[in-house]
């Protein structure tokens, strides 16, 4: 059994969610680490964050860009802009505000799996309803919500679904499927990346229904031989067929334990452990679960074994100093830090660790750091005597200080706002 | 040393409170190259005659630049053809030879041309283009176009070179591009905006002793290192900035933060992002940095605007006067310095358009376009063939040079790598510009 002490279940609601405050932290030790994570499966009452509804959407045009005049195109253009900038302010909202943080944490986390981006979808509509699907289906079955995600507009638009016809198969989605989101590289070959594709060709976003659907005419309908299986598959067979290949359940388990604990590869005797009984239900709750109860999972190694995100670094930090979303640096910070939500910068989502430790990145937290203690209302520290200020910060933001750190944080102790934005940029808090 | 310098550091010390941390400041935050440049020492000059020792600046152009208006076919009838109104009529442009010519905003680049210091690669490309901004960087910057690769060719470059030099690549801009992304580390950015720490001072002494003296290679220990390196980045590329006069155009980087009474610096006020967006200022400081002996190996800046959907006779007019202002100054800036003498300059977009001008007086995504390598040590002309105007593949021009050639003769050029290192394993034909 885990044991119950602050520190260890900070370590829980950290990865289980956008970075605790020391109320949440002190209540989570009281009600102890194992009954803290049954709560997180228990479906709960209604969340808060739900209260905010998403930004209206202007109804979805199709095509409708082709007989604009210049002025029209570019009042459309600046709508969807001003549409996806309000998208991307609820969804921080919402991970501030949330009582579920785990939904949203888990939204997040399929966000990078199945990464899309606004980029090239230029729908806000489309992100959202993305982003919901992530957010009902983000703990359940792993084959529902790959086939569900396939068929979903967002993805359709990413990976260029309508340009796949029977005479040249596009091989984007099948080869992403095969690759980044159900088996990794080395599993397949690309042999069963042209077969698939083929499997794929006619499906499309339908523009009158806004929906997935096929063009009959454009499907290719004869035998394929996908991952040794043969034979006429459509694009939701061959998906059952990557799902339930032996590949798939380590690589999805070392995918999930990489984000939540610390990177590994699909070979590592923690997903040797945890993949068979994922391989048999695809259950993802489940799975996830039992790596929240599994004791490398807050052994030293998955403790100091992940960089904080930009979005889990903001969002942490907005929550223990009580700021809201809106404010001006977070969005434009997140963008600095290089880490804005529907914008990962490619289909394989976000790098991890030393990806986020550029010098840039280091003067960009910095920087935000010292808005957002300004921001702040630090009475509570001010209130502290200066000898007592710096384990004062460390229980605001619940991390231990090392003794370097507390002996360099201690001679801004002075003054409030400068000590809090330094420890903002500790190793102890930028690690996730 | 500077009075400046002088001043400077003894108000870190004196913030410090304590003699550690006011040590530490001096200790762990100076390049030797820097500090040296600092007294005024002189460097040997890296030199491109030996092989593979000099100093690449990539300039990359977001948007895809319109590479039939940049290298104008101006006697193909099939240029006016397909651009009655866009394209320029033989009178207007800057002739290179009886085929090519310059476009007209481009009279600087023609002096580097007569000068046998601008080469022009013609119908750079790679197979199976996308049309994707988007993807299309991506595969520029990471230099592998058949799958999604997260770091980029000169990222993979830095990740040989572990042990490493933090200066070794710099870019200049908020964020890092991709192409000095490597798996095991990234370049330094030198981000947009005022180059110091916020609290007008008094948060350095203190941040420095935080982000020093982390032993161990453990995450803690890597995240206390980007912050060094942050203080190594700032204090290098301050000290030599403070060794060279600034160019009319220059970036403000230099310029010591607002003293406040609060903790907070927000960053760069519209007109110094304003003048740091701009090429020439971002070239300048360049310049600045590289005669200064600033060690660094691969400088990279960007210049966006080239997405010319919609009217581009005149957005791309002033778009090719800002980077022929741009890239004529800091050429001729090297070839008057002896540590320019091995610099090199070399634009990137992340396509061509095409051929024919759309209705709404601009040109849609295309593929192959030329690209320019600039500096006082290259061997000018033109190298690859020019794409036919009318042998399209779905109107787009066929690609005549790939991509990766180019790479590969800077890596082997001017980086003195294996280029294989840094391409996949695959080898690709020089170009000989270098």
């Amino acid at each position: 059994m885990i044991g119950s002490d602050r520190s260890t279940v900070a370590h829980l609601l950290r990865r289980t969610g956008f970075g605790p405050t020391a109320a949440e932290v002190d209540a989570a030790a009281a009600k102890g680490y194992d009954a803290v994570v049954a709560a997180l499966f228990e479906p709960t009452a209604a969340d808060p964050a739900d209260s905010t509804p998403p930004p209206a959407f202007a109804a979805y045009t199709p095509g409708g860009q082709r007989n604009l005049t210049p002025e029209q195109r570019r009042a459309l253009n600046q709508q969807r802009v001003a549409e996806f900038g309000a998208l991307q302010s609820w969804w921080l909202h919402r991970m501030i505000t949330t009582e579920r943080p785990f939904r949203e944490k888990l939204t997040f986390l399929w966000h990078g799996h199945f990464a899309t981006s606004f980029e090239k979808v230029r729908r806000a509509d489309a992100m959202y309803r993305q982003n919901q699907l992530f957010r009902t289906m983000g703990l359940g079955n792993f084959e529902d919500l790959t086939q569900a995600v396939a068929k979903d507009p967002a993805m359709l638009v990413w990976l260029d679904a309508g340009t796949d016809k029977k005479a040249h198969p596009n091989e984007n989605f099948a080869r992403e499927l095969m690759e980044l989101f159900v088996l990794g590289l080395g599993a397949y070959s690309e042999d069963d990346v042209r077969e698939a594709a083929r499997a794929f060709t006619g499906w499309y976003l339908n523009p009158r229904t806004d929906a997935w659907a096929i063009q009959p005419n454009q499907h290719d309908g004869g035998l394929k031989t996908v991952l040794g299986q043969t034979g006429p598959w459509g694009g939701e067979q061959v998906i059952h067929i990557a799902v339930n290949h032996p590949a798939s359940a380590p690589f999805v388990t070392a995918r999930l334990w990489s984000h939540l604990a610390y990177p590994v590869a699909p070979n590592d005797p923690v997903v040797a452990d945890l993949a068979p009984a994922f391989a048999r239900d695809h259950d993802i709750g489940a799975l996830v679960r039992r790596m929240l109860l599994d004791d490398r999972f807050v052994a030293p190694a998955a403790r100091g074994g992940l960089v904080k995100q930009p979005v889990e670094w903001m969002i942490g930090t907005l929550r223990v100093l009580g700021l809201p979303a809106t404010g001006p640096r977070v969005l434009a910070g997140l963008r600095q830090l290089g880490q804005v939500p529907f914008e990962p910068p490619n289909v394989g989502g976000w790098p991890q660790n030393e990806y986020w430790l550029s010098t840039a990145s280091s003067l960009a937290r910095l920087n935000i750091a010292a808005a957002l203690a300004t921001a702040a209302d630090l009475s509570a520290i001010r209130a502290v005597s200066p000898s007592g200020r710096v384990d004062a910060v460390a229980h605001l933001l619940s991390v231990e200080w090392s003794a370097h750190t507390a002996s360099s944080l201690q001679p801004v102790a002075a003054n409030e706002r400068e000590l809090v934005a330094l420890a903002l940029v500790a190793p102890e808090f930028v690690l996730a | 040393m500077t009075k400046r310098q002088l001043s400077r550091r003894h108000f870190i010390a004196g913030a410090a409170g304590v003699g550690i941390a006011g040590a530490a400041a001096v200790a762990v935050t100076r390049h030797p190259v820097a500090r040296a440049a600092a007294k005024g020492a002189h460097f040997s000059p890296a030199a491109l005659a030996e092989g593979g020792k000099g100093t690449l600046v990539l300039i990359a152009l977001y948007g895809g630049n319109d590479g039939e208006n940049t290298v104008i076919p101006f006697h193909d009838p099939a240029y006016l053809g397909g651009r009655p109104t866009l394209g320029y009529q033989p009178n207007e442009v800057i002739a290179l030879d009886n085929d090519l010519a310059l476009h007209p905003s481009l009279k600087g680049l023609k002096s580097l041309w007569d000068a046998k210091q601008l080469a022009i690669v013609r119908g750079v490309g790679y197979p199976s283009p996308t049309h994707s901004h988007f993807r299309g960087m991506d595969i520029w910057q990471s230099a592998v176009p058949d799958r999604d690769e997260i770091t980029g060719w000169i990222g993979r470059w830095i990740d040989t070179t572990v042990g490493k030099d933090p200066l070794l690549t710099l870019s200049l801009g908020p964020t890092l591009p991709k192409v000095v992304t490597g798996a095991k580390a990234t370049g330094a950015a030198l981000p947009a905006g005022t180059l110091a720490l916020p609290g007008g001072g008094r948060l350095d002494a203190p941040f420095t002793a935080l982000e020093s003296a982390v032993a161990g290679g453990d995450l803690a220990a890597r995240i206390a290192q980007s912050g060094s390196d942050l203080l190594t980045v700032i204090h290098s590329v301050k000290d030599v900035l403070a060794t060279q006069p600034a160019g009319s155009g220059s970036t403000s980087l230099e310029v010591a933060p607002p003293d406040s009474t609060t903790t907070v610096t927000t960053g760069p006020t519209k007109a110094q992002a304003q003048a740091q967006r701009g090429l020439a200022g971002q070239l300048d400081t360049i310049g600045r940095l590289i005669k200064g002996g600033l060690p660094t190996r691969v400088y990279v800046v960007a210049m966006g605007g080239f997405d010319t959907h919609v009217t581009e006779k005149a957005n791309h007019a002033t778009l090719m006067a800002d980077l022929d202002a741009g890239i004529t100054g800091f050429v001729k800036a090297m070839a008057a310095d002896p540590k320019g003498k091995d610099v090199v300059v070399m634009t990137f977009s992340e396509f061509g358009r095409r051929v024919a001008q759309n209705a709404s007086g601009g040109t849609d995504h295309g593929t192959a376009a030329p690209l320019f390598v600039a500096g006082p040590g290259i061997k000018g002309g033109f190298y690859g063939d020019q794409p036919s105007l009318t042998d399209l593949d779905q109107g787009d021009l066929r690609f005549t040079t790939d991509f990766r050639s180019v790479y590969a003769t800077v890596a082997d050029r001017v980086l003195g790598v294996d280029p294989r290192a840094l391409l996949d394993g695959q080898s690709f034909p020089a170009l000989g510009f270098v």
